[in-house]
């Protein structure tokens, strides 16, 4: 349920949903938006779902925050909802050139790379929310021990399909992009599609991830 | 009605109509812009759009185009444009230097007011003057392909017109259908400058100390280079952080202000990114966004706090102003 409604700026609504980052959170955050989305509310013109945080933007010249706010709290969110955990696969190529930060987080997290990977892909990821840049993912949970900080100087320029970790997430990069995640591989799978228009991105929230190992080889061969 | 050109040249096709411009020199930033697109957060696009809506939505109306049709937006340097075809109406809205260049005449060009172009004649935009951004609005309808019902450009997404690029070099811009309509069109207008710019404390606001509030609320900032459509980088006095230098990503607007840890603030513009992690100090109010775009790199800025109640009834003073503006224009 949501916490506090505040207001950011003049022109949203900034719904939280509690201090905790995990799944039930984020699955009510989730709800929240897919309900308001539903209700297709006129002078609503964004809305910002992330792991324990709603922003609700609207056009200033259709209503105000304290017309907006009240409407929200008003709102019928049914809880027997319907999201559907989609499955995805994501092939990632881990070879030299493609972990750019491998050696790096071997020292930060004391794990040799082969345990690192081991945790990587044994593990079913959670699509707490998605953007940034448009259609990345952020996946959710590492384990405590797979859990490394940003680096302290971001990289101008992260290649397109990196595959990265900080904290408690991994994500994909869908375009080159600034960054300061730890990047630990690469996938040639297309994350974010413009021309489609309908549902633009591969992965959205709620959504379960897997990731899976492959050679170089099949890298440059790959065909979706 | 009208036949198409086609040639090879460095093994690009170029298609061109029988009204289109040559962009001989594209300028340092231009993109096609309209109203820009909504409903696209959650999976991280932003807004997009004219970043200085007023003057793109007077540059259409002065030549009778639909209020929210796509336009040049330049940046500093504007394009350098030959036209070739039938009489074409034009308008440039902001503060900017311009010329007309026509076969044996150039021309001071004025903003604010429509002009005609005929076959050759060229549109040379030479500054912004001590702003950042103008428009460049063409009378008739302009092939451009729209991405989530809208045109504008989104060069970090590569979404929107000219396949999400900005403007290049030898490019043509074709314009499918021109105007009827060719009466002049006419608009007293100033631009005018604002140092200071009204914000509402953000949500992170108690994350700085109480020397850094008082900094934020009353030092003078400048903007610096490292500005362009995505934000706005400002430099001057740190903003210390007594809490947290982080908080958990989470969703951004337009107008808000991060404080990264080394206490510089960050104002995110039309192109922002949609999400992040820094706390958020304040958000510029809607009714000053247009004057916050234009603050060139050098300028200085001052914060001025607000209540929420003050910056609605400022954004109705804003909204009025424009409406009366555009009723100015017939």
């Amino acid at each position: 349920m949501i916490k506090n409604i505040l207001n950011l700026g003049d022109a949203a609504l900034y719904c939280d949903f509690g201090k905790e980052v995990n799944r039930e959170t984020n699955t009510q955050v989730i709800r929240y938006f897919k309900s308001i989305q539903r209700e297709n509310i006129t002078s609503i013109n964004n809305l910002s779902p992330s792991y324990n945080k709603l922003i609700i933007s609207f056009d200033l010249k259709k209503t105000n925050f304290k017309d907006l706010k009240k409407l929200i709290e008003n709102l019928d969110i049914t809880n027997e909802d319907d999201l559907e955990n989609k499955k995805i696969e994501v092939p990632v190529c881990c070879d030299e050139n493609f972990a750019l930060d491998i050696v790096r987080l071997e020292k930060k997290l004391n794990l040799k790379r082969e345990k690192i990977y081991e945790n990587f892909f044994s593990k079913e990821f959670f699509c707490y929310m998605t953007g940034f840049i448009a259609g990345m993912p952020f996946l959710g949970d590492l384990t405590g021990n797979m859990r490394a900080k940003r680096l302290e100087t971001p990289r101008v320029k992260v290649p397109k399909g990196s595959v990265a970790l900080t904290e408690q997430f991994a994500n994909i990069y869908t375009f080159e992009s600034p960054g300061g995640w730890n990047v630990i591989g690469n996938s040639p799978l297309t994350i974010f599609d413009s021309s489609k228009e309908a549902s633009p991105n591969l992965i959205n929230p709620g959504d379960i991830v897997l990731f899976k190992e492959i050679s170089k080889k099949q890298y440059e061969n790959y065909n979706e | 009605m009208f036949y198409l050109k086609k040639y090879q040249k460095n093994s690009m096709k170029i298609i061109m109509s029988k009204n289109y411009f040559q962009v001989i020199r594209a300028g340092i930033f231009t993109t096609f812009q309209d109203e820009g697109r909504k409903n696209l957060y959650h999976i991280g696009i932003p807004f997009s759009g004219a970043m200085d809506k007023r003057n793109y939505l007077l540059s259409n109306k002065l030549i009778g185009n639909k209020i929210n049709s796509p336009a040049l937006e330049f940046a500093y340097q504007g394009p350098l444009l030959k036209y070739f075809g039938n009489k074409i109406n034009i308008a440039v809205t902001g503060d900017v230097n311009f010329k007309i260049k026509k076969k044996d005449i150039i021309i001071d060009g004025n903003c604010y007011q429509s002009l005609n172009l005929e076959n050759g004649d060229e549109v040379d935009i030479l500054s912004t003057n001590k702003s950042v951004y103008g428009y460049l609005a063409i009378g008739g309808q302009i092939d451009l392909k729209y991405q989530w019902s809208s045109c504008s450009t989104n060069t970090k997404a590569t979404i929107g017109a000219n396949d999400g690029k900005k403007l290049e070099n030898k490019q043509v811009v074709n314009i499918s259908k021109l105007n009827n309509q060719s009466v002049e069109r006419k608009l007293n207008y100033i631009n005018t400058k604002i140092e200071n710019i009204r914000i509402i404390k953000g949500t992170n606001f108690d994350y700085f100390s109480d020397k850094g509030k008082k900094i934020f609320l009353e030092k003078e900032f400048i903007v610096s280079k490292l500005t362009d459509r995505m934000g706005m980088r400002l430099d001057g006095p740190k903003i210390e952080n007594v809490i947290d230098t982080n908080i958990k990503s989470e969703g951004l607007i337009k107008g808000a202000i991060q404080v990264p840890a080394d206490g510089n603030p960050i104002v995110m513009l039309s192109d922002h990114g949609t999400i992040g992690g820094y706390p958020k100090i304040g958000v510029v109010i809607s009714a000053d966004y247009d004057k916050l775009v234009q603050l060139s790199p050098g300028s200085k800025i001052k914060f001025k706090q607000v209540d929420l109640s003050s910056a609605e009834n400022l954004f109705k003073l804003y909204d009025l102003e424009t409406q009366n503006l555009i009723s100015q224009i017939e």
